[in-house]
């Protein structure tokens, strides 16, 4: 049996009941929690397993009874590349920094897909896992954390057709392509930040169901995606650096294209990035002692 | 004396409810929606409601739980009991107040937690077991045992969503009967299943008590609270208002549930009262004997085995009878049984004016139920003056009579019957015995 309560000695385990043994067994102190509270990470770390189950949960149920299963994880960035090709590189003739347009825009769609997908599933989580939180106890923060580990996969899913794009435009990967690494934790600490704090939000206030769809969209063009930063005047990328996507695409891109990076601006976006993720959590915890009773 | 392995002192748990303001002008309510949220958000994670729109679930809850005893808690519905629960197993946070508990906590509050509907059984059994708190290692194990309790083998690999109600049901018991904390809380669990997986459930929590187990159990089956518990306590409206053995607890709660308003009745006007009949009969009343007293109280919940008094006025209006009767009908309208001043040898008493006369129907022998009662005077020659048909209603609730914890289910009848079973002459083995036995004694040889 592994941790119910934030145990003071997680390792040791006990047969049930005996008198004697009372005194060593874990001691929870239930009381009225005040003011604001820091994220209790080995409480989560004891309850990784279960954050295993809740992600591979997700995972398994999003293309359950779908005759294409895992192919929707390819089809959907893939058409949206083809898409934007045709229209904002085909059309539109975005300027696309000497790159073949696909492999530009598909350079920012890959950690943009990931920041959109995980919000939209994390926003939803806490009050999907309603009847959950109504009746066990366990740290809350581990249902908008499932949530964005579940759309990891995807993410992986979505490199593959990264590097069949690479290979179809003889494109050699550049040693920095290893910025990838760093840059994707970047992606995912800015989705869960975002991710919890919309969570939390959506708990008493439904409205942000409909909020985040047209949310999503406008943050698209705010974010140099389907443009490169160069499109808008030197003078005010750092106001666009202030949305941290904006910073990790950029990156994505030099990285992918090997092409100089914009220490200023990814120093700007990864400073708000980890501004947010910390107010997020904070709040999530602040307000997660009320789930159960206005969920 | 050893250390409680759960202490509850002062807990309470307040709960706002929803105000609706009135809006004075249409300028006001403007103000009002633009205001609100703003004021809502702000005010987010703190109160902020005024007395008035706040209900307390919990009021100054204290008591201490040794380590292997197995309390029940029963209340009427919303008398706190699933609260206490809530904020025992840290769903929800109490508003002021502190509980310490020692060891490590199961709480089953609902049966097949966590379970996802497009999810095999298999699946769902590993689910519902991390969320209740169980380790991987620990389902593997018990993965066989869970599967053979609920009996699903078969659809074990089919999603839960074409089972049927009963199969998953089973399932999400199962998980939940396989956990093993120090401290397990359960709520109401009981009342899922059909009849013998009910039984099934009600051996699985013995086998909890008895293996020393601390179990807080909140239940409306009276019979379930006497045969699983050693301590009962008692909620009303929040507060703990009993907390000692079982028999006192059950009483104290067929109590507070006897409506005393309806366990004595104006009969003047009753609709039951047959065509052409005179309203002779003025009251009726229903009286037990109280909790460790010989004091009698009105009230209509009644034990088996208990003594029943029934209390009748009249007012005869001139004439004079000598014939009472009563008939006791089950809640479906078939006679039980019928009493009368013509069964008592001792009564020869001719009513005339006004008064009142009691019967008393000792050591009930009903099964647990609702009955109504038929009441009738007159002549034993002349027949009936008054007759009034489902007169009042009354309750009797089982408890433990027969002394094995359990109880007749519906359908087995309206008498609780206690019987003696006992062996007679020497026991001898069968013919499959023999040949059994001698087979594989032969095969070990």
């Amino acid at each position: 049996m592994r941790m119910f309560f934030k145990p003071e000695r997680p390792h040791q385990r006990k047969p049930a009941g005996g008198q004697a043994l009372a005194a060593a067994l874990p001691r929870t102190v239930i009381e009225p929690s005040r003011g604001w509270r820091s994220v209790n990470l080995r409480e989560i770390w004891n309850y990784r397993e279960l954050l295993g189950f809740l992600t591979w949960r997700d995972v398994k149920i999003r293309y359950k009874q779908t005759v294409l299963g895992f192919g929707w994880a390819f089809l959907q960035p893939f058409t949206k590349m083809v898409v934007f090709s045709l229209v904002f590189g085909g059309l539109a003739k975005i300027d696309s920094q000497g790159a073949p347009y696909p492999v530009f825009v598909y350079a920012g769609l890959l950690p943009w897909q990931f920041f959109a997908e995980s919000l939209r599933r994390s926003s939803q989580s806490v009050v999907a896992s309603a009847n959950v939180i109504t009746k066990v106890y366990f740290p809350r923060l581990v249902v908008p954390l499932a949530s964005v580990g579940g759309c990891l996969v995807d993410f992986a899913i979505s490199f593959l057709i990264l590097i069949g794009l690479m290979i179809f435009y003889g494109i050699t990967p550049p040693l920095s392509i290893l910025w990838v690494v760093p840059l994707s934790v970047a992606t995912v600490v800015v989705s869960l930040g975002i991710g919890t704090l919309i969570s939390a939000l959506n708990v008493a206030y439904r409205d942000f169901r409909y909020v985040i769809p047209f949310v999503v969209q406008i943050w698209l063009f705010l974010t140099p995606v389907i443009y490169p930063v160069n499109a808008v005047p030197p003078r005010w990328q750092w106001l666009l650096s202030l949305n941290p996507m904006s910073g990790i695409v950029d990156g994505f891109r030099s990285a992918i294209l090997h092409r100089p990076f914009a220490w200023g601006n990814l120093t700007i976006s990864a400073a708000t990035a980890v501004a947010a993720f910390l107010v997020s959590l904070i709040y999530f915890r602040r307000i997660e002692r009320r789930f159960a009773d206005i969920i | 004396m050893t250390e409680p392995i759960i202490q509850v002192s002062d807990l309470s748990k307040r709960y706002h409810i929803g105000v609706r303001e009135r809006y004075m002008t249409f300028r006001q309510a403007l103000v009002d929606v633009i205001a609100t949220p703003i004021k809502r958000l702000r005010n987010f994670g703190r109160s902020s409601h005024r007395e008035a729109d706040t209900v307390w679930a919990l009021k100054d809850i204290s008591f201490n739980v040794a380590p292997g005893e197995v309390v029940g808690f029963i209340g009427r519905n919303g008398a706190g009991k699933s609260t206490l629960l809530k904020v025992l197993s840290r769903v929800t946070e109490p508003t002021t107040g502190r509980a310490t508990l020692r060891g490590r906590v199961g709480s089953l509050l609902e049966v097949g937690t966590g379970f996802h509907p497009e999810l095999t059984g298999r699946e769902n059994v590993f689910l519902s077991g991390a969320i209740l708190g169980m380790s991987r290692r620990e389902i593997k194990q018990r993965f066989n045992e869970i599967v053979d309790f609920a009996g699903v083998e078969t659809f074990i690999d089919t999603p839960v969503k074409r089972y049927s109600n009963g199969m998953r049901v089973r399932l999400g018991f199962a998980v939940a009967a396989h956990l093993e904390p120090e401290i397990m809380m359960i709520d109401e669990v009981l009342a899922v299943g059909d009849a013998a997986f009910q039984a099934k459930c009600l051996g699985k929590m013995n086998d909890v008590s008895r293996a020393g187990r601390t179990v807080l159990f909140v239940s409306h089956n009276m019979s379930a609270i006497s045969r699983l518990c050693n301590r009962a306590c008692v909620l009303d409206a929040g507060r703990l208002v009993y907390d000692g053995d079982c028999q006192g607890a059950v009483q104290r709660y067929l109590g507070m549930i006897a409506d005393t308003r309806t366990a004595r009745l104006d009969l003047r006007d009753h609709r039951g009262r047959k065509a052409g009949m005179k309203p002779i009969i003025t009251s009726l009343a229903l009286r037990g004997e109280e909790a460790g007293g010989d004091e009698q109280a009105d009230r209509n919940v009644f034990r088996t085995g208990e003594d029943l008094v029934i209390e009748l006025g009249y007012d005869t209006a001139g004439e004079a009878f000598n014939h009472i009767f009563v008939g006791i009908h089950s809640a479906l309208g078939e006679r039980i049984c019928s009493v009368g001043t013509h069964l008592d040898p001792h009564f020869n008493q001719t009513l005339h004016g006004r008064g009142r006369v009691q019967c008393s129907i000792p050591s009930l022998p009903f099964a647990a139920g609702d009955y109504s009662l038929t009441v009738a005077m007159g002549n034993k020659m002349a027949g009936n003056a008054d007759c009034v048909v489902d007169a009042i209603r009354f309750r009797v609730e089982l408890d433990d009579y027969f002394g094995t914890g359990e109880g007749l289910r519906h359908g087995q009848g309206h008498i609780a019957q206690r019987c003696r079973f006992r062996q007679i002459g020497p026991q001898e083995r069968s013919q499959e015995d023999l040949s059994a036995s001698s087979c594989v004694h032969h095969h070990s040889s």
